[in-house]
Formats: structure tokens, sequence, C-alpha cells
């Protein structure tokens, strides 16, 4: 006689029923719009694009600019947990991000990204929300591992933001516990596609259509 | 307070009964631990033995517990780091009650320590000279390691 083992029944999940998504669908940061370039930018584009022949102008210089945008994305430098630690393995030379031409910088007002890396407490989300707001548009917010995506193990306590998405629009989430640099990496690189695809359409990609 | 550097020759045993002999506490000796429940009116008094009679001159921590509706429970740990000696003295608030007196005077190192009790547990230490926050920000509401702190109090504007 063959024994099998039971089978649990274990009902499908209603996504909607989770009370963590419920509270990231009430709480989250979305961002405002028209933060692509300044109007006089785009106004000389414009016209260079109607001159006769102009179209190849602009064109090419779209694709040169756009390969130039995405390659020299400057994360502000901003550590603030035990994620800073992968983060900054990261920019050390064995895993070297400055091949993809970022350089950590110390003011955020020259940098286009904010990897937040670490638990963020309610006495320091005043803090990051000004150092975002210091840094120019158009500008990208990394989430670096669980704390910055969710809370992560300290979700139910007492001083924790459950989720950085609740005082910056975040473009990129990273899971892990601390993430890998090669995790971040690739964090880094999905973050390119979405810049090269910003800097073409002007649009930002909901979280949804996020591959 | 003479330049004495603690107490070399000193034992739990010899400590514990030097407390029930000077104070008349009952005290417990567990290793080189001696444990002390005194009421709040010798709080300092028992505090200030220990310093200066037994040697036990590093203040190594202070701290709360919270019995729920029996009262706050204030900690607080004495060593004579030269014979190991820890003398812990810990005094039991009435319930509601969340008065206790400062070891700022002996203590310089009490300051801080109460200030951290204060934060997370409420405890309003009399006679400490600076008594605010020091974890957690100014327009924090309540404290949060009492057992009746809900855990998911939103902290506007981020909770």
């Amino acid at each position: 006689m063959e024994v099998k083992p039971p089978v649990p029944q274990i009902p499908p999940p209603v996504w909607s029923e989770f009370k963590d998504l419920q509270e990231w669908e009430k709480y989250h940061q979305e961002r405002q719009g028209n933060d692509k370039a300044s109007e006089a930018l785009t106004s000389i584009a414009d016209a260079i694009h109607h001159m006769p022949g102009g179209w190849i102008v602009t064109t090419s210089t779209e694709k040169i600019f756009n390969w130039a945008r995405k390659s020299s994305i400057w994360p502000v430098t901003f550590g603030l947990a035990c994620c800073a630690i992968e983060m900054m393995a990261t920019f050390a030379s064995r895993f070297d991000v400055e091949r993809f031409g970022m350089v950590p910088w110390a003011s955020p007002r020259h940098s286009d990204l904010m990897i937040v890396s670490g638990t963020v407490t309610i006495k320091m989300a005043p803090m990051l929300k000004r150092i975002y707001d210091q840094m120019p548009d158009p500008k990208w917010v990394v989430s670096m591992g669980s704390c910055a995506n969710s809370g992560g193990p300290f979700r139910h306590g007492y001083h924790v933001v459950k989720g950085v998405d609740r005082v910056v629009p975040v473009d990129v989430y990273v899971p892990g516990c601390p993430p890998t640099p090669d995790s971040l990496m690739y964090g880094l690189l999905k973050l390119q596609e979405q810049v090269g695809h910003f800097q073409k359409t002007g649009e930002r990609p909901a979280p949804a259509e996020r591959a | 307070m003479t330049e004495q550097t603690g107490n070399p020759g000193l034992t739990a045993a010899a400590a514990a009964a030097q407390i029930t002999e000077r104070l008349g506490l009952d005290a417990g000796v567990a290793g080189a631990e001696v444990r002390v429940s005194l009421p709040r009116e010798r709080w300092v008094e028992a505090a200030r033995f220990v310093r200066d009679a037994l040697g036990c001159r590093y203040f190594n921590w202070l701290t709360a517990v919270d019995y729920k509706e029996q009262g706050l429970e204030v900690v607080v740990r004495l060593d004579d780091v030269e014979s190991m000696v820890a003398v812990t003295l810990r005094t039991r608030l009435e319930p509601g009650q969340t008065r206790c007196p400062s070891l700022t005077g002996l203590f310089r190192g009490a300051d801080w320590m109460e200030r951290e009790c204060y934060d997370m547990f409420g405890v309003t230490f009399e006679g400490h000279p600076d008594l605010r926050r020091i974890l957690l920000g100014d327009d924090w509401e309540g404290h949060p390691l009492r057992k009746d702190y809900a855990v998911d109090t939103p902290q506007a504007p981020y909770r």
C-alpha cells in the first residue's frame, strides 16, 4: 500500500485583503509631475526640431544625451544603517559602480539619486525629506533593503517609518537584509533603464508596471 | 568622599551583611551580585551607602520595569570594579506613581541614564537638573516602553 503525504489545502492568497498592501496603497507617496527638464530647454529643442532638417539634429542629440544622462547618475552619499556597508562595498573597487558612471557625491545639490540604505526612524525622516528636497529635479530614489522598503524586521517597532515610500516617492525597491552588492547593482541597472525611458518620454512607470 | 579606589577585599556576602546591618534592608546574594529591594524614600540614602561605604563607585546602568497595575520599578546597578561585587538596588513605585528621587547628586553618569528612563518609561526623577527626552523627538507623545503603550500609535506625519 502506498502511503501518500497529506497535501495541505492552502487557499490562494487574495492580495487585496493583505493589511500591509492596503496600508501601502493608503500611505505611499506619489511623485509630482513635470520634473523632467526646464521649460526653456524644451522650447529650444522644439524650435530646432521644427526647423528644416532639424529633426536629424534633435533625434541624434537626444540619443547622445539619453546615453549620457543614464550613464552618469550620481548618488548622494547617504547611509543610514547596515545596508550602507553593502552600499559602500558597491561603491568600492571590487564591485565598482564607477564603470556605470556613478560617483558617490557628498552633496545633495549635485546628485540625481538617493539610495536610502537602512532603517528610517521617525526622528530621521524629516532630515531625509530635507535632503530629498535639496536635490535638483529630475531625481530618483532607490529604497535599499527590507527596512527601507517596508520597515522590515522593525516594522512593528514604535519608532520606525514603515517604508521610506511614506516619506519620499520611490522608483526602485531592492529587497534583501541587507542586499548584496550584486542585488544593489541589479537595482541600479534597472534604474538606468527607467532613466532612459524617462528621458525619452518624460513618464515614470507606476510600480505595478515596472519589470 | 575620600579618594579610595574601591574595596579590593569585598565579597558579595560581606556586602550583603553590611547592607543588612547598617541599613536594615534585606539583601539577597546571587553569585557576585547583591540584590536589595527598598522603599522609594531610602533610594538616595542606600545608593550613597553603597557608593561610599562599600566602594561601589561604578554606576553601571539604571532602568525601569513596568509591572502594569502593580506600578513601575526602578533598578540601578552599582559595581565595584576592584572586587567585582555588584549591587542591584530596586525600588517599586506605587501604582500610578511616577516620581522617584534622582541619583544625579551622587553620580554624574546618572544624568543621561535617568533622562533615558524618563524618555522610555516616564519616570520623573526629582532633583534631576535637566530632565528632557534624550532619544526620541521632543514632540513625541507617550513613553514607548510602557506596557500600555500601543506600538502602532501613529506619529504624525510619517507614522
